[in-house]
């Protein structure tokens, strides 16, 4: 075991899969030079150089399509976008491009490329750098959707995004990057199952990413109460992990759904539906969730904190469904 | 020059001078064009027979570009291209039964009945599609480069877009890309003086695209896409010179469409004389008539060389009339690549 940040932990998967693989190298925005937005990239470029560790210029369509191309032409590129809002200006090579080349080529085409990027409010960085869009390209076919919510995660899941053969989208959430914890010396995660991070037997809070700490210390603050909730970690949001949350809720009878995104048409709302379609008769009441609210997320601190998920609004959301 | 009211882009003067090429591969560069002209045809004709649906868009016209540009690249370099891709996808040597059989949605196809018209792909013949979405091709373009680049493979990318691609964001991303990386990219736009319905001039604030590429350090240069010869040269003098590791460049291929954009296209934006004006410069025809005057082609053999590409045409009809459906219980294929990790 050591102790490190999530920052940290994701900066030693970098290390790691650039020593490992000639064909691994990252590009983006200030990745190079300046280290990387959130500081992750940091040290890099004196290592491997600026051929591998690539500084771009503002053109997130551009590197993301060249992203693309590196990944058919052998490479097996990580792209860094600074932050969701941002990657919207690359939307077009994202869903339009990497998530169709596999099907439209008949099977011919592969696009090994991995994107990091960062996600999430509570930084009172305001609207245009503040949302959560992950649940957005959850939507797409072709793509995956991988969420670390841990420190394990954090400097275990890029390796096996990079074998993965087809475009996978890693959302890392700016609040989490100060997260200090253990990680084993050695990974062992995969990235299609959701994880059981809390057991519990009277409730499953389901969540995935920044939210993951609040749904835990909701837990905590609800076992002083005589509630046991199990917290269940999403993990990756595309492919969902049916099994897992049908295996959960059935035991816990009861679930309310965390997630940062807005309600309306969230992926909240995707996993309450699917619990409706294959656990509705192992329920004992109606499922419930914590969203963002329906809001921009706004500067000022107090109005931030309240347009979000916390520990209070799901510790509430579960006495409510408990009737406690 | 012929003065109407109703051209509003008279068409350049035919070609002149000698073919610098022998007679066999003269007769290549004709055969390949008609290849092209003819496939196109029947395109139509079967579009018009509900054989083949969806958005349908012909080269005729255009196909001096396709022809006198891939026979100046090898193998080995990558092509990506636009929804007008049938003639660079011939060329690249996907079988003309497998283009039609895409066209026809059968499991035979390219893209195995899942991409069409506009999604035509070979690994095999290194061709990556056949993007439809305008300009969507070029950043992939740049990271082929880049890839090779970084590997040293030696290759080329050869880009074919359209002049209305010019005014997407990723055009001027991808061309800064390519040259502030000194990509091996040759950027071909085809020029054919209209985006459907709108003209050039009534979309740019500044036509001439070479200005464009050249504010990027990049070399531009514009050729005539009606002559393909002019087009050949240019391409294979670029091509050397990317190779040589001297960056990326932009040819620019002056031509112009005969047909509608699509299969849903009255034509309102141009006036017939103007299409006619062009058309009396087809590539195909003055071609033809330069190497006659040459003595390196008779009518004899003009019309052998049609004949062969009509019988072609009509073994890629049989090819993807016999075809089969993908079974529906396969939909879900190739979505994900099968065998990723857990
Ligand atoms: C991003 C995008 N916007 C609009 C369209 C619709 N569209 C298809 S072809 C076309 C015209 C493109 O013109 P040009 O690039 O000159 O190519 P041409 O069709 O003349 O070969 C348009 C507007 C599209 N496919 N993609
Ligand atoms: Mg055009």
């Amino acid at each position: 075991m050591s102790h490190m940040s999530y920052r940290e932990a994701l900066r030693r998967s970098l290390q790691e899969a650039l020593r490992q693989d000639p064909r691994v190298f990252l590009m983006g925005e200030d990745v190079g030079r300046y280290g990387g937005t959130y500081a992750v990239s940091k040290g890099l470029l004196e290592e491997f150089g600026p051929e591998r560790i690539r500084d771009t210029p503002l053109s997130e369509l551009g590197f993301v399509g060249a992203g693309i191309g590196a990944a058919l032409g052998g490479m097996r590129p990580i792209v860094e976008v600074m932050t969701v809002n941002f990657s919207l200006l690359a939307l077009d090579q994202i869903v339009n491009t990497a998530a169709l080349y596999r099907h439209m080529s008949g099977g011919q085409f592969s696009v090994p490329l991995v994107i990091r990027m960062a996600t999430g409010a509570g930084r009172q960085v305001a609207a245009q750098h503040s949302h959560s869009f992950e649940g957005w390209y959850a939507h797409i076919p072709g793509i995956k959707i991988l969420a670390p919510g841990t420190i394990e995660d954090a400097r275990c899941m890029l390796a096996p995004a990079l074998r993965d053969p087809d475009p996978v989208l890693l959302f890392e959430h700016t609040v989490l990057y100060n997260m200090e914890g253990e990680v084993p010396d050695e990974c062992r995660v995969d990235i299609s199952s959701a994880r059981v991070r809390r057991e519990g037997s009277d409730v499953t809070i389901i969540t995935y990413g920044g939210s993951l700490p609040k749904a835990l210390e909701a837990a905590e603050t609800l076992a002083a109460e005589g509630i046991r909730a199990e917290v269940l970690d999403l993990r990756v949001l595309r492919p969902l992990d049916d099994a897992t949350i049908m295996a959960s809720v059935r035991k816990c009878r009861r679930a309310v759904v965390v997630d940062e995104g807005w309600r309306s048409g969230s992926l909240a709302a995707e996993v309450m539906a699917r619990i409706v379609e294959q656990a509705f008769y192992d329920l004992d009441a109606p499922l419930a969730r914590v969203c963002s609210e329906e809001v921009p997320i706004p500067y000022a601190r107090h109005l931030e904190e309240a347009a979000l998920p916390q520990p209070e609004k799901i510790v509430a959301a579960v006495r409510t469904m408990l009737g406690a | 020059m012929r003065q109407s009211k109703g051209i509003a882009h008279h068409a350049p003067p035919p070609p002149t001078g000698p073919v610098p090429y022998d007679q066999e591969f003269s007769q290549v560069l004709l055969r390949d064009m008609l290849r092209i002209r003819r496939l196109e045809e029947k395109s139509a004709e079967l579009y018009g027979a509900a054989k083949i649906r969806g958005f349908l868009h012909l080269y005729i016209g255009e196909e001096a570009v396709a022809t006198g540009a891939l026979h100046a690249l090898t193998p080995e370099d990558n092509i990506v291209a636009t929804y007008r891709e049938h003639g660079h996808a011939l060329l690249r040597g996907v079988p003309m039964g497998r283009i039609m059989a895409e066209m026809y949605g059968k499991k035979e196809g390219c893209a195995r009945g899942r991409g069409g018209s506009m999604h035509l792909f070979d690994a095999d013949a290194r061709l990556f599609g056949g993007n439809a979405i305008v300009a969507g091709g070029l950043p992939v373009a740049v990271g082929l480069a880049l890839a090779d680049s970084m590997r040293g493979t030696g290759r080329v990318t050869a880009c074919f877009f359209g002049d209305g691609a010019v005014a997407e964001g990723a055009f001027h991303e991808s061309v800064n890309l390519a040259a502030l990386w000194q990509l091996p990219v040759l950027f071909c736009c085809e020029n054919n003086l209209y985006a459907m319905g709108t003209a050039l001039e009534c979309y740019e604030s500044q036509p001439d695209l070479t200005a464009k590429a050249a504010s990027y350090g990049v070399k531009a240069l514009a050729v005539d896409g009606m002559d393909v010869v002019a087009v050949h040269e240019a391409v294979k003098a670029a091509r050397t010179r990317i190779a040589a590791g001297q960056g990326p460049i932009f040819l620019e291929f002056k031509t112009y469409r005969f047909r509608a954009h699509s299969m849903f296209d009255a034509e309102l934006y141009r006036h017939r004389d103007e299409v006619e004006e062009w058309k009396t410069r087809g590539p195909i025809h003055t071609f033809s008539a330069r190497l006659k005057a040459e003595g390196k082609l008779d009518e004899a053999q003009f019309l052998a060389l049609d004949r062969e590409a009509e019988q072609e045409v009509e073994q890629a009809v049989e090819f993807a009339e016999a075809g089969e459906w993908e079974p529906v219980g396969d939909l879900l294929k190739d979505v994900y690549t099968p065998g990723g990790p857990a």
